[in-house]
């Protein structure tokens, strides 16, 4: 069965910077990202994800590798 | 696509049906043989599924809401989700959350998965004829790649409909038709010398090729079912990244890389992405709107890793490697 309608919400929380416990920083509505190297890279997708461990083998972007780190 | 080669009497009598409609006088509720067993079952149910995807050019259109084809197509959906939930309600780590524990909960189902690697062996010791059989395989799903989900849009609430569609934009290219997942998984299959036209290898399907298409089906086209299709999504994607990665470098060291390591290394980034995105701003905000959903949730997500289990082991037998 249908559930009953919610309220609407007068604003919803959707912050353009998330940091993902153990995870990375999710990144809303940039063009561009500089890394540590000083590269620029060219932005084309709505959110992009930052990795925070320094592991990834495509930094500065995430690739998941954070999950087979133990902490 | 043709009607795909029938695999017993039911789908046979189902796509015998299929090609004589509208002409023939198809209501007689009940005519339907029993399947031969559950390749005749699963490769019918893909057919009649398929109507809502991209069709056949031996099949009116019309059948896709013929309602001899709807009764057929519901106890076949019938069989399979008691199966599947059969499956689930046996799973010794099953647990049953309160809607703010979904996501860690699905954490929880992800890291507790065991199934075999195809993507390992890619990357260490599969030789190009079991890469090119993968392939073969997997294009029956990700040549309509992400399509199942989107008929889930209209039926989540605001949160979750924001977020699947952030999800699927990206998954559909972010406005490029040149990086919609499917098309560049089109592309690879040229690249490597297979055929890249939409259901050319399913008369080859394994089973369990086939039974994962159809979960994902019956999931996306179920408005019941969307906590367990959103769930299916999400572990779909928190198992993507890694392997991918793996898939490009076994790509590369067989020399089948370019068009089809590029579907994958795009794979890598984005869905370490739509992970977080389908955990917390999908599923999470789906949980907490619509506390009901967080069971199915789970149901969706340990389909999804249990039917790739299934699929993973049976490739192995395939490629005869011991598990």
């Amino acid at each position: 069965m249908t559930p009953p309608p919610r309220e609407p919400e007068e604003r919803i929380e959707h912050p353009d910077l998330v940091v993902v416990p153990d995870g990375p920083l999710l990144v809303r509505g940039a063009a561009s990202i500089q890394d540590a190297e000083g590269r620029v890279h060219e932005v084309v997708r709505p959110v992009v994800a930052l990795c925070r461990c320094d592991k990834s083998s495509r930094l500065p972007w995430c690739d998941g590798t954070h999950k087979v780190i133990p902490r | 696509m043709m009607c795909p080669k029938p695999r017993g009497v039911l789908s046979e009598w189902v796509f015998d049906l299929l090609r004589e409609l509208p002409e023939r006088d198809a209501w007689r509720p009940g005519a339907a043989p029993t399947a031969d067993g559950q390749e005749d079952a699963a490769i019918a149910l893909w057919a009649l599924h398929e109507l809502s995807y991209g069709g056949f050019e031996d099949v009116d259109d019309r059948a896709e809401w013929e309602p001899a084809v709807l009764a057929v197509r519901r106890d076949l959906e019938d069989e399979l989700e008691s199966r599947l939930r059969e499956r689930w309600a046996a799973y010794p780590s099953r647990t049953t959350p309160s809607p703010e524990e979904v996501p860690a909960a699905l954490e929880a189902l992800v890291a507790e998965d065991d199934g075999p690697s195809l993507a390992d062996l890619v990357r260490r010791t599969a030789d190009r004829d079991q890469v090119l059989e993968l392939l073969r395989q997997r294009s029956v799903y990700h040549l309509k790649e992400s399509d199942p989900a989107t008929w889930v849009v209209p039926r989540l609430p605001v949160r979750a409909k924001a977020a699947l569609m952030e999800l699927q934009y990206d998954e559909y290219g972010d406005g490029d038709p040149n990086r919609l997942h499917s098309h560049m998984f089109a592309r690879g299959l040229t690249a490597v010398g297979l055929r890249p036209e939409y259901g050319a290898y399913v008369d080859d399907a394994l089973l369990e090729t086939l039974e994962m298409n159809n979960a994902v089906s019956l999931l996306g086209l179920h408005r019941r079912l969307r906590g367990a299709a959103m769930g299916h999504l999400a572990a779909f994607e928190m198992t993507s990244s890694l392997p991918s990665r793996k898939m490009v470098q076994g790509l590369e060291r067989l020399e089948l890389g370019g068009a089809m390591a590029a579907y994958y290394d795009e794979h890598v980034e984005a869905d370490a992405i739509h992970e977080q995105l389908a955990l917390r701003d999908i599923c999470g905000t789906l949980a907490e709107d619509e506390p009901d959903q967080s069971e199915d949730i789970l149901f969706g997500a340990f389909t999804a890793l249990d039917q790739e289990c299934r699929f993973a082991t049976r490739m192995l037998e395939v490629w005869d490697v011991a598990s």
